[in-house]
Protein backbone atom coordinates (compact mmCIF):
# COMPACT_ATOMS: atom_id res chain seq x y z
CA UNK A 1 0.00 0.00 0.00
CA UNK A 2 1.34 2.79 -1.09
CA UNK A 3 1.52 6.61 1.14
CA UNK A 4 -1.23 7.99 -0.44
CA UNK A 5 -3.78 4.74 -0.18
CA UNK A 6 -2.68 4.85 3.40
CA UNK A 7 -3.32 8.73 3.55
CA UNK A 8 -6.42 8.12 2.05
CA UNK A 9 -7.62 5.71 5.00
CA UNK A 10 -6.24 7.64 7.79
CA UNK A 11 -8.32 10.77 6.64
CA UNK A 12 -11.81 8.48 6.07
CA UNK A 13 -11.07 6.50 9.40
CA UNK A 14 -10.26 9.92 11.04
CA UNK A 15 -13.00 12.35 9.78
CA UNK A 16 -15.55 9.37 10.24
CA UNK A 17 -13.96 8.65 13.91
CA UNK A 18 -13.98 11.85 15.25
CA UNK A 19 -17.89 12.27 14.06
CA UNK A 20 -18.99 8.99 15.84
CA UNK A 21 -17.18 9.88 18.43
CA UNK A 22 -18.31 12.86 19.32
CA UNK A 23 -21.92 11.52 18.34
CA UNK A 24 -21.41 9.12 20.79
CA UNK A 25 -20.78 11.20 23.38
CA UNK A 26 -23.64 13.56 22.63
CA UNK A 27 -25.75 10.64 23.40
CA UNK A 28 -24.30 10.36 26.73
CA UNK A 29 -24.52 13.41 27.25
CA UNK A 30 -28.07 13.59 27.23
CA UNK A 31 -28.37 11.01 29.03
CA UNK A 32 -26.51 11.94 31.78
CA UNK A 33 -28.91 14.87 31.19
CA UNK A 34 -31.95 12.83 31.79
CA UNK A 35 -30.29 11.27 34.91
CA UNK A 36 -29.43 14.37 36.76
CA UNK A 37 -32.03 17.07 35.57
CA UNK A 38 -31.60 20.64 36.32
CA UNK A 39 -33.59 21.92 39.59
CA UNK A 40 -33.98 25.65 39.69
CA UNK A 41 -32.94 25.99 43.29
CA UNK A 42 -35.07 27.92 45.59
CA UNK A 43 -34.44 31.90 46.03
CA UNK A 44 -33.03 32.69 49.42
CA UNK A 45 -34.15 35.14 51.81
CA UNK A 46 -36.93 36.05 49.45
CA UNK A 47 -40.04 37.41 51.92
CA UNK A 48 -42.95 36.16 50.33
CA UNK A 49 -45.25 35.68 53.70
CA UNK A 50 -44.87 39.17 54.28
CA UNK A 51 -44.08 40.30 58.00
CA UNK A 52 -47.08 39.23 59.74
CA UNK A 53 -46.31 37.28 63.31
CA UNK A 54 -46.24 33.70 62.94
CA UNK A 55 -45.85 33.12 59.18
CA UNK A 56 -42.43 31.66 58.53
CA UNK A 57 -40.23 33.32 55.61
CA UNK A 58 -39.32 31.24 52.77
CA UNK B 1 53.23 37.26 25.44
CA UNK B 2 51.86 38.73 22.84
CA UNK B 3 50.45 35.32 21.63
CA UNK B 4 48.66 34.82 25.55
CA UNK B 5 47.24 38.45 24.67
CA UNK B 6 46.01 38.36 21.12
CA UNK B 7 44.33 34.27 22.14
CA UNK B 8 43.04 36.01 24.84
CA UNK B 9 41.13 38.77 22.84
CA UNK B 10 40.29 36.95 20.16
CA UNK B 11 38.40 34.55 22.67
CA UNK B 12 36.74 37.90 23.11
CA UNK B 13 35.39 38.17 18.93
CA UNK B 14 35.03 34.64 19.20
CA UNK B 15 31.24 34.24 19.06
CA UNK B 16 30.83 37.55 16.47
CA UNK B 17 33.60 35.53 14.12
CA UNK B 18 31.32 32.49 14.83
CA UNK B 19 28.20 34.08 13.45
CA UNK B 20 26.57 32.64 10.07
CA UNK B 21 24.28 33.91 7.86
CA UNK B 22 21.17 31.08 9.22
CA UNK B 23 22.15 32.41 13.06
CA UNK B 24 21.84 35.78 12.03
CA UNK B 25 18.30 35.11 10.15
CA UNK B 26 17.37 33.28 12.94
CA UNK B 27 18.27 36.29 15.74
CA UNK B 28 15.38 38.33 13.08
CA UNK B 29 13.22 35.28 13.30
CA UNK B 30 13.34 35.58 17.19
CA UNK B 31 13.20 39.44 17.65
CA UNK B 32 10.21 39.54 15.00
CA UNK B 33 8.55 36.70 17.38
CA UNK B 34 9.40 38.77 20.05
CA UNK B 35 7.95 42.47 18.12
CA UNK B 36 4.44 40.06 17.48
CA UNK B 37 4.22 39.63 21.13
CA UNK B 38 5.18 42.82 22.80
CA UNK B 39 3.83 45.26 20.09
CA UNK B 40 0.92 43.59 17.98
CA UNK B 41 0.28 41.34 21.01
CA UNK B 42 -0.52 38.46 19.33
CA UNK B 43 -0.10 35.79 21.83
CA UNK B 44 2.41 37.45 23.65
CA UNK B 45 2.68 34.41 26.62
CA UNK B 46 3.93 31.81 23.80
CA UNK B 47 5.56 34.41 21.63
CA UNK B 48 7.93 36.15 23.89
CA UNK B 49 9.64 32.96 25.62
CA UNK B 50 9.39 31.07 21.73
CA UNK B 51 11.30 34.52 20.42
CA UNK B 52 13.68 34.56 23.44
CA UNK B 53 14.47 31.20 23.02
CA UNK B 54 15.23 31.34 19.73
CA UNK B 55 17.53 34.34 19.90
CA UNK B 56 19.27 32.30 22.78
CA UNK B 57 19.93 29.25 20.38
CA UNK B 58 21.45 31.33 17.81
CA UNK B 59 23.76 32.74 19.27
CA UNK B 60 27.23 30.67 18.41
CA UNK B 61 28.91 28.87 20.97
CA UNK B 62 26.59 29.67 23.78
CA UNK B 63 25.60 25.70 23.82
CA UNK B 64 22.24 26.01 25.58
CA UNK B 65 20.99 23.13 22.83
CA UNK B 66 24.18 21.00 23.34
CA UNK B 67 23.95 17.81 25.89
CA UNK B 68 23.84 19.21 29.28
CA UNK B 69 22.99 22.81 27.79
CA UNK B 70 20.27 24.82 29.84
CA UNK B 71 17.58 24.70 27.21
CA UNK B 72 18.39 21.08 25.99
CA UNK B 73 17.57 19.96 29.68
CA UNK B 74 14.22 21.74 29.71
CA UNK B 75 13.58 20.28 25.82
CA UNK B 76 14.43 16.78 27.27
CA UNK B 77 12.79 17.34 30.63
CA UNK B 78 9.38 18.71 29.64
CA UNK B 79 8.93 17.92 25.72
CA UNK B 80 10.32 15.00 24.61
CA UNK B 81 8.39 13.49 27.84
CA UNK B 82 5.03 14.95 26.24
CA UNK B 83 4.69 16.46 30.20
CA UNK B 84 4.41 20.41 29.34
CA UNK B 85 1.67 20.29 26.70
CA UNK B 86 -0.40 17.73 29.45
CA UNK B 87 0.41 20.33 32.11
CA UNK B 88 -1.01 22.82 29.89
CA UNK B 89 -4.14 21.24 29.51
CA UNK B 90 -4.80 20.61 33.08
CA UNK B 91 -4.93 24.16 33.58
CA UNK B 92 -6.61 25.01 30.00
CA UNK B 93 -9.48 22.54 31.73
CA UNK B 94 -9.14 24.24 35.25
CA UNK B 95 -10.24 27.47 32.66
CA UNK B 96 -13.04 26.15 31.05
CA UNK B 97 -16.65 26.26 31.65
CA UNK B 98 -18.50 23.61 29.52
CA UNK B 99 -21.80 24.59 30.41
CA UNK B 100 -22.79 26.24 27.18
CA UNK B 101 -21.85 22.76 25.21
CA UNK B 102 -23.74 20.44 27.90
CA UNK B 103 -27.04 23.09 27.16
CA UNK B 104 -26.66 22.41 23.62
CA UNK B 105 -24.81 19.01 22.96
CA UNK B 106 -25.46 18.63 19.27
CA UNK B 107 -23.18 21.68 18.58
CA UNK B 108 -20.24 19.08 19.31
CA UNK B 109 -21.06 17.76 16.23
CA UNK B 110 -19.48 21.28 14.80
CA UNK B 111 -16.39 20.10 16.66
CA UNK B 112 -15.78 17.33 14.94
CA UNK B 113 -16.32 18.94 11.24
CA UNK B 114 -13.88 21.65 12.36
CA UNK B 115 -11.19 19.23 12.72
CA UNK B 116 -11.48 17.41 9.19
CA UNK B 117 -8.73 20.38 8.02
CA UNK B 118 -6.24 18.21 10.10
CA UNK B 119 -6.86 14.93 7.46
CA UNK B 120 -7.08 16.89 4.47
CA UNK B 121 -4.34 18.56 5.21
CA UNK B 122 -2.20 15.11 6.27
CA UNK B 123 -3.05 13.97 2.40
CA UNK B 124 -1.95 17.16 0.78
CA UNK B 125 1.48 17.21 2.78
CA UNK B 126 1.61 13.34 1.27
CA UNK B 127 0.97 14.69 -2.08
CA UNK B 128 3.99 17.08 -1.52
CA UNK B 129 6.22 14.18 -0.90
CA UNK B 130 6.14 14.14 2.87
CA UNK B 131 6.17 10.45 4.65
CA UNK B 132 3.36 9.55 6.76
CA UNK B 133 4.13 10.26 9.67
CA UNK B 134 5.84 14.00 9.27
CA UNK B 135 2.67 14.59 7.36
CA UNK B 136 0.34 13.84 10.18
CA UNK B 137 2.50 16.05 12.33
CA UNK B 138 1.98 18.89 9.80
CA UNK B 139 -1.67 18.24 9.37
CA UNK B 140 -2.27 18.74 13.47
CA UNK B 141 -1.72 22.18 12.89
CA UNK B 142 -4.96 22.18 12.04
CA UNK B 143 -5.88 21.36 15.46
CA UNK B 144 -5.19 24.84 16.24
CA UNK B 145 -4.00 24.03 19.61
CA UNK B 146 -0.79 24.25 20.45
CA UNK B 147 -0.24 21.55 22.62
CA UNK B 148 -1.93 18.49 20.81
CA UNK B 149 0.48 19.97 17.96
CA UNK B 150 3.60 19.43 20.27
CA UNK B 151 2.32 16.31 21.73
CA UNK B 152 1.84 14.68 18.07
CA UNK B 153 4.88 16.11 16.97
CA UNK B 154 7.01 15.28 20.09
CA UNK B 155 6.20 11.86 19.30
CA UNK B 156 6.38 11.24 15.73
CA UNK B 157 8.49 14.27 13.94
CA UNK B 158 10.54 15.87 16.62
CA UNK B 159 12.56 17.44 13.94
CA UNK B 160 9.41 19.65 12.70
CA UNK B 161 8.62 20.68 16.46
CA UNK B 162 9.71 24.31 16.00
CA UNK B 163 8.17 25.14 12.48
CA UNK B 164 4.90 23.08 13.58
CA UNK B 165 4.50 24.49 16.94
CA UNK B 166 5.44 28.21 15.91
CA UNK B 167 3.03 27.41 12.77
CA UNK B 168 0.20 26.21 15.59
CA UNK B 169 0.71 29.27 17.61
CA UNK B 170 0.98 32.03 15.33
CA UNK B 171 -2.26 30.99 13.44
CA UNK B 172 -4.07 30.70 16.49
CA UNK B 173 -3.41 34.37 16.96
CA UNK B 174 -4.26 35.14 13.58
CA UNK B 175 -7.40 33.44 13.86
CA UNK B 176 -9.48 36.70 13.66
CA UNK B 177 -7.90 37.62 10.49
CA UNK B 178 -7.85 34.42 8.93
CA UNK B 179 -11.97 33.33 9.45
CA UNK B 180 -13.76 36.19 8.79
CA UNK B 181 -13.48 36.59 5.03
CA UNK B 182 -14.14 32.66 4.73
CA UNK B 183 -17.10 32.90 7.05
CA UNK B 184 -18.21 36.03 4.67
CA UNK B 185 -17.37 33.89 1.27
CA UNK B 186 -19.65 30.58 2.30
CA UNK B 187 -23.17 32.30 4.34
CA UNK B 188 -25.56 34.38 2.63
CA UNK B 189 -26.45 37.42 4.87
CA UNK B 190 -30.04 35.58 5.28
CA UNK B 191 -27.32 32.57 6.99
CA UNK B 192 -25.72 35.49 9.39
CA UNK B 193 -28.50 36.63 10.72
CA UNK B 194 -30.20 33.41 12.23
CA UNK B 195 -30.82 34.54 15.72
CA UNK B 196 -30.36 31.25 17.84
CA UNK B 197 -32.26 30.69 21.29
CA UNK B 198 -31.00 30.06 24.29
CA UNK B 199 -32.37 27.47 26.13
CA UNK B 200 -34.69 27.81 29.17
CA UNK B 201 -33.06 25.21 31.55
CA UNK B 202 -29.96 25.54 32.21
CA UNK B 203 -27.69 22.34 33.28
CA UNK B 204 -27.25 20.91 36.95
CA UNK B 205 -24.28 21.31 38.97
CA UNK B 206 -24.02 17.46 39.29
CA UNK B 207 -23.77 16.90 35.28
CA UNK B 208 -21.03 19.55 35.59
CA UNK B 209 -19.45 17.43 37.63
CA UNK B 210 -20.05 14.41 36.15
CA UNK B 211 -19.03 15.53 32.69
CA UNK B 212 -15.55 15.21 32.86
CA UNK B 213 -15.51 11.74 34.35
CA UNK B 214 -17.91 10.71 31.55
CA UNK B 215 -15.90 12.43 29.02
CA UNK B 216 -12.84 10.89 30.02
CA UNK B 217 -14.31 7.60 30.08
CA UNK B 218 -15.70 7.37 26.99
CA UNK B 219 -13.40 9.43 24.19
CA UNK B 220 -10.27 7.68 26.14
CA UNK B 221 -11.78 4.02 25.71
CA UNK B 222 -12.52 4.99 21.65
CA UNK B 223 -8.87 6.26 21.38
CA UNK B 224 -6.58 5.76 24.06
CA UNK B 225 -3.43 7.44 22.65
CA UNK B 226 -5.26 10.06 23.46
CA UNK B 227 -5.61 9.95 26.94
CA UNK B 228 -2.87 12.02 28.12
CA UNK B 229 -4.08 14.33 26.96
CA UNK B 230 -8.00 14.02 27.38
CA UNK B 231 -7.32 13.23 30.95
CA UNK B 232 -5.78 16.29 32.05
CA UNK B 233 -8.08 18.53 30.25
CA UNK B 234 -10.98 16.84 31.83
CA UNK B 235 -8.39 16.28 35.64
CA UNK B 236 -8.65 20.26 35.08
CA UNK B 237 -12.17 20.84 34.91
CA UNK B 238 -13.39 18.53 37.35
CA UNK B 239 -11.42 20.35 39.80
CA UNK B 240 -12.85 23.41 38.66
CA UNK B 241 -16.37 22.14 38.58
CA UNK B 242 -16.45 19.94 41.77
CA UNK B 243 -15.27 23.23 43.83
CA UNK B 244 -13.07 20.72 46.83
CA UNK B 245 -9.97 21.28 45.71
CA UNK B 246 -9.95 25.19 45.04
CA UNK B 247 -6.11 25.56 45.78
CA UNK B 248 -5.18 23.09 43.23
CA UNK B 249 -7.67 24.55 40.55
CA UNK B 250 -5.87 28.24 41.45
CA UNK B 251 -2.28 26.40 40.81
CA UNK B 252 -3.23 25.18 37.72
CA UNK B 253 -4.78 27.39 36.25
CA UNK B 254 -2.39 30.18 37.54
CA UNK B 255 1.12 29.38 38.80
CA UNK B 256 1.44 25.25 36.89
CA UNK B 257 -0.30 27.26 33.71
CA UNK B 258 2.79 30.49 33.29
CA UNK B 259 5.94 28.05 34.62
CA UNK B 260 4.51 25.10 31.95
CA UNK B 261 4.13 27.66 29.62
CA UNK B 262 7.64 29.91 30.05
CA UNK B 263 9.40 26.75 29.96
CA UNK B 264 7.42 25.22 26.99
CA UNK B 265 8.14 28.53 24.83
CA UNK B 266 11.34 28.61 25.36
CA UNK B 267 12.20 24.67 24.83
CA UNK B 268 10.07 25.30 21.92
CA UNK B 269 12.09 28.53 20.82
CA UNK B 270 15.39 26.36 20.94
CA UNK B 271 14.28 24.15 18.60
CA UNK B 272 14.80 27.00 15.89
CA UNK B 273 18.12 26.69 15.15
CA UNK B 274 19.21 28.18 12.08
CA UNK B 275 20.75 25.27 10.85
CA UNK B 276 17.99 23.06 11.43
CA UNK B 277 15.37 25.66 10.71
CA UNK B 278 15.88 27.47 7.43
CA UNK B 279 15.07 25.17 4.83
CA UNK B 280 12.41 25.15 2.31
CA UNK B 281 10.28 22.15 4.23
CA UNK B 282 9.80 25.16 7.20
CA UNK B 283 8.13 27.58 4.59
CA UNK B 284 5.74 24.62 3.12
CA UNK B 285 5.16 23.72 6.95
CA UNK B 286 3.85 27.40 7.19
CA UNK B 287 1.91 27.45 4.07
CA UNK B 288 -0.07 24.36 4.84
CA UNK B 289 -0.39 25.03 8.41
CA UNK B 290 -2.57 27.98 7.56
CA UNK B 291 -4.22 25.94 4.63
CA UNK B 292 -5.35 23.79 7.48
CA UNK B 293 -6.58 25.91 9.44
CA UNK B 294 -8.41 27.44 6.53
CA UNK B 295 -9.87 24.16 5.74
CA UNK B 296 -11.16 23.97 8.89
CA UNK B 297 -13.21 26.98 8.96
CA UNK B 298 -14.44 26.14 5.79
CA UNK B 299 -15.89 22.45 6.59
CA UNK B 300 -17.21 24.13 9.95
CA UNK B 301 -19.22 26.42 8.62
CA UNK B 302 -20.25 23.75 5.71
CA UNK B 303 -20.77 21.69 8.13
CA UNK B 304 -23.15 24.85 10.32
CA UNK B 305 -24.83 24.98 7.13
CA UNK B 306 -26.09 21.44 6.67
CA UNK B 307 -26.96 21.71 10.80
CA UNK B 308 -29.08 24.88 9.75
CA UNK B 309 -30.74 22.80 6.72
CA UNK B 310 -31.77 20.16 8.99
CA UNK B 311 -32.89 21.63 11.90
CA UNK B 312 -35.02 24.43 9.66
CA UNK B 313 -33.22 27.79 10.69
CA UNK B 314 -32.17 27.36 14.32
CA UNK B 315 -28.94 27.09 13.62
CA UNK B 316 -26.49 29.98 12.29
CA UNK B 317 -24.12 28.30 10.43
CA UNK B 318 -21.22 31.49 11.47
CA UNK B 319 -20.96 29.04 14.55
CA UNK B 320 -19.27 26.40 12.65
CA UNK B 321 -16.28 28.52 12.30
CA UNK B 322 -15.96 28.38 16.30
CA UNK B 323 -15.51 24.36 16.40
CA UNK B 324 -11.75 24.51 16.23
CA UNK B 325 -9.83 24.59 19.19
CA UNK B 326 -8.45 28.66 19.70
CA UNK B 327 -10.40 28.91 22.88
CA UNK B 328 -12.02 31.65 23.52
CA UNK B 329 -10.48 33.98 20.50
CA UNK B 330 -12.85 31.39 17.44
CA UNK B 331 -15.63 31.92 19.56
CA UNK B 332 -15.32 36.17 19.86
CA UNK B 333 -14.70 35.78 15.90
CA UNK B 334 -17.81 34.57 15.22
CA UNK B 335 -19.96 36.99 17.93
CA UNK B 336 -18.45 40.13 16.06
CA UNK B 337 -19.39 38.57 12.77
CA UNK B 338 -23.30 38.06 14.09
CA UNK B 339 -23.47 41.19 14.89
CA UNK B 340 -21.32 43.14 12.36
CA UNK B 341 -24.79 42.21 10.11
CA UNK B 342 -27.35 42.01 13.16
CA UNK B 343 -26.75 44.15 16.33
CA UNK B 344 -29.28 42.21 18.49
CA UNK B 345 -27.68 38.61 17.55
CA UNK B 346 -26.07 37.21 20.60
CA UNK B 347 -24.11 34.51 19.25
CA UNK B 348 -21.63 34.37 21.96
CA UNK B 349 -22.83 31.32 24.16
CA UNK B 350 -23.42 29.10 21.30
CA UNK B 351 -20.08 29.79 19.55
CA UNK B 352 -18.35 28.80 22.97
CA UNK B 353 -20.25 25.79 23.13
CA UNK B 354 -19.08 24.95 19.93
CA UNK B 355 -15.47 26.16 20.38
CA UNK B 356 -14.86 23.96 23.50
CA UNK B 357 -16.45 20.96 21.36
CA UNK B 358 -13.87 21.95 19.14
CA UNK B 359 -10.63 21.52 21.61
CA UNK B 360 -12.63 18.04 22.40
CA UNK B 361 -12.60 16.94 19.32
CA UNK B 362 -9.27 18.69 18.24
CA UNK B 363 -7.57 16.07 20.98
CA UNK B 364 -10.46 13.33 19.68
CA UNK B 365 -9.09 14.32 16.15
CA UNK B 366 -5.47 13.69 17.43
CA UNK B 367 -6.06 10.75 19.49
CA UNK B 368 -7.58 8.58 16.62
CA UNK B 369 -5.28 9.54 14.31
CA UNK B 370 -2.51 8.44 16.29
CA UNK B 371 -4.60 5.32 17.21
CA UNK B 372 -5.03 4.44 13.40
CA UNK B 373 -1.10 4.88 12.74
CA UNK B 374 -0.73 2.75 15.26
CA UNK B 375 -3.11 0.42 13.99
CA UNK B 376 -1.07 0.53 10.59
CA UNK B 377 2.26 -0.40 12.48
CA UNK B 378 3.70 3.27 12.01
CA UNK B 379 4.39 5.07 15.11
Amino acid sequence: MNNISQGLIIMLVGMGGTLLSLGFLIFVINTAKRVLPYVEEPKKGVDVAGDAPGKEKV
Amino acid sequence: MESSVSAALGSLVMGVSSLTIESVVMLTVGCVLLYLGIKKDYEPLLLVPIGFGAVLVNIPLGGLMQDGGLLRQFYNFGVITEIFPCLIFIGIGAMTDFTPLLENPKILLLGAAGQFGIFITLLLALGLGFNLLDAATVGIIGACDGPTSIFVASKYAPHLLGAVSVAAYSYMSLVPLIQPPIMRALTTEKERKVRMKYPKKSVSKSLKIVFPVLATIVTCLIAPMGTPLMGMLMLGNLMKECGAVSRLTNASENEIANAVTLLLGLSIGATMEGTVFLKAQTLIILALGLLAICLDTVMGVLFGKLMCLLTKGKINPLIGAAGISAYPMAARVVQGEGRRYDTNNWLLMHAMGANTGGQIGSIMAAAIMLSVLRGMGLG
